[in-house]
């Protein structure tokens, strides 16, 4: 990849041109301050510093083992999973900080997650969606409203509606992600993460899960950790990029940014590289 | 080249025939045992009398026993009520919440599944026959829970441990709590091997003798009252079988009969079970 334009040109026409205009209006969902992470004594993250601002789309980028998945588990604080795993620093949402909160389902609730691999629940379609809605204690009415409500947002009601009653292993890859971000819309969220929502997904099948993020961010705060650079620069509007630090084994922040600065101006020498290919 | 053709067939059905011969001398102990009960069991089993009838005096026509098979399904049953629920609880706490006693449990659980059963029957006499001066149904029941208590822990264990993370971190993502998405998600996942080692649990303690020798005891009467002494299939089978008569070693075979029956519909009953949910499930 010696002639860089050829990469680049695609990056400048991204999506979305219309939400950009507006980029500076939008408030700061996620303030992360001095993050660091430990698993037991090996330290995961160092210092991450940035603001992840509401109704966008922001990506983390980086080499495997960077730390990226990480840091988008400590959003929802899916590393008390994990024995002996701490955060420390701070990441404000709402004004409360969610490494030290104590209401925990109330944050899991409001900031949602999507998996790499989309895990349907062993029942039908409908009460994949119904699940935590039912468990919630929502009424029935509220519950069959949630279900269309968020199959239509996650642009699978079409496909579905007429057999909500199929088990749900029977969709295809594609449409289990569709189903698995459904399943988060549920309960009313007003962040999702995805952790690599379309790895494991062909190429058709990724483009539809790509609008569908960009439909998704009129409403809703989207994180996304992606290998994919081009997904990156098609959907997102700012990117993270991450790197581990080799001298201490831990994952740092090496560039926040608009994601069309970021991969047309990289201001820091080890992006580019990168975002160029020439990363060894 | 065709030579070496000729020998690797030579070898291929020297193997085969020596795996399909050595199956079918596994084969032969079953076998004997099925045809056994089958022919010996028949004449006594073929009666009506015999499932309707308690036992009669040896020389007295149309005994029976009826006492015997509702004596088993109640302490089976009883037993089962006990243990399936606190077997499962505890399988699925092992799994997803470990820890010191998560271990203790798992350590105490291999130790009980190879107590020997006698030994079983002989704690629950003490525990459950002395201080009440009286043998009964349920102090056998419980004996019988405790012996498939272990099982149905580390059936329930093994198939909770099988179903993928990713469906329990969903759970968790969504907002619910742990138990909850231990109990209404995970665990009905794993159902199929849950319920298949819950009933292959009831088949055994429904085999069992030793356990119930001094603590359901044995009644020669009808009774549904757990209180007193209850009968059951294996005790008919033990103390006929010892008896001269060949009247009374008939009936021990038509009960071995209906013993091996229920183990076959346990089973069957069981592999539909399975079939039925991975057919719903499909694969996690």
């Amino acid at each position: 990849m010696s002639d860089l334009s050829a990469f680049r040109q695609p990056v400048v026409q991204a999506a979305r041109p219309e939400l950009r205009a507006v980029a500076g209006i939008s408030q700061n969902k996620l303030r992360i301050k001095e993050l660091s992470f430990y698993y037991d004594r090996t330290r995961a993250l160092k210092d991450l510093t940035f603001d992840i601002p509401e109704r966008r789309i922001t990506a983390i980028i980086g080499p495997s083992g960077c730390g990226k998945s990480t840091l988008l588990r400590v959003f929802n604080r899916m590393y008390d999973l994990v024995p002996r795993a701490r955060a420390q620093g701070s990441v404000l949402f709402e004004g409360e900080d969610i490494v030290t909160t104590r209401r925990l389902l109330e944050l899991r609730q409001r900031i949602g997650m999507v998996f790499q691999r989309p895990s349907p629940f062993p029942m039908s379609i409908r009460d994949n969606v119904a699940f935590a809605p039912r468990l919630l204690g929502w009424g029935s009415a509220r519950v069959k409203e949630a279900v269309a409500r968020s199959l239509q947002a996650a642009a699978l009601w079409d496909e579905v509606k007429d057999r909500l009653g199929d088990s749900a292993t029977s969709l295809s890859g594609g449409q289990l992600q569709r189903l698995s971000i459904a399943r988060c819309l549920a309960v009313n969220p007003e962040v999702i993460l995805m952790d690599e929502p379309c790895s494991a997904l062909d190429p058709i099948a990724t483009l539809k899960i790509e609008d569908l993020m960009v439909e998704l961010a009129r409403d809703y705060t989207i994180v996304i950790v992606t290998h994919n650079m081009q997904q990156a620069a098609r959907v997102s509007d700012n990117t993270a990029f991450m790197l581990m630090n080799q001298a201490e084994r831990c994952g740092e922040l090496i560039e926040f940014a608009p994601t069309h600065e970021l991969f047309n101006q990289p201001r820091d020498r080890r992006t580019e590289d990168y975002i160029t290919g020439r990363f060894g | 080249m065709p030579a070496r053709n000729v020998w690797r067939r030579a070898t291929s059905s020297l193997a085969r025939g020596a795996v399909y011969g050595l199956t079918a001398v596994a084969l032969i102990p079953l076998g004997l045992v099925l045809w056994h009960t089958v022919v010996n069991g028949l004449p006594a089993a073929t009666h009506v009398d015999f499932f309707v009838n308690v036992e009669r005096p040896v020389g007295i026509p149309g005994a029976g026993v009826a006492h015997a098979i509702v004596g088993s399904a109640i302490m089976v049953g009883i037993a089962s009520a006990v243990a399936v629920p606190l077997g499962v609880v505890s399988g699925v706490n092992l799994v997803e919440f470990g820890g010191g006693l998560a271990r203790a449990v798992r350590l105490a659980a291999d130790v009980l599944v190879g107590a020997p059963s006698i030994a079983i029957g002989l704690f629950a006499y003490v525990l459950f026959v002395a201080p009440f001066h009286h043998f009964s149904g349920m102090a056998g029941a419980l004996a019988l829970a405790i012996l498939m208590l272990p099982v149905v822990i580390r059936t329930t264990e093994g198939a909770v441990a099988l179903i993928p993370a990713g469906l329990r971190e969903s759970g968790l993502a969504l907002g619910l709590p742990r138990w909850r998405v231990a109990l209404q998600l995970v665990l009905p996942a794993a159902a199929p091997g849950v319920i298949t080692g819950a009933l292959l649990a009831m088949a055994r303690a429904a085999g069992e003798t030793a356990p119930l020798l001094f603590t359901g005891f044995g009644n020669r009467f009808w009774t549904v009252d757990p209180t007193q002494p209850m009968s059951a299939l294996p005790l008919i089978v033990f103390h006929d079988a010892l008896t001269p008569y060949p009247s009374l070693q008939q009936q021990a075979w038509g009960a071995a009969l209906v013993l091996v029956a229920a183990m076959l519909v346990i089973n069957l009953a069981s592999r539909w079970v399975v079939r039925r949910q991975q057919r719903f499930a499909g694969q996690l």
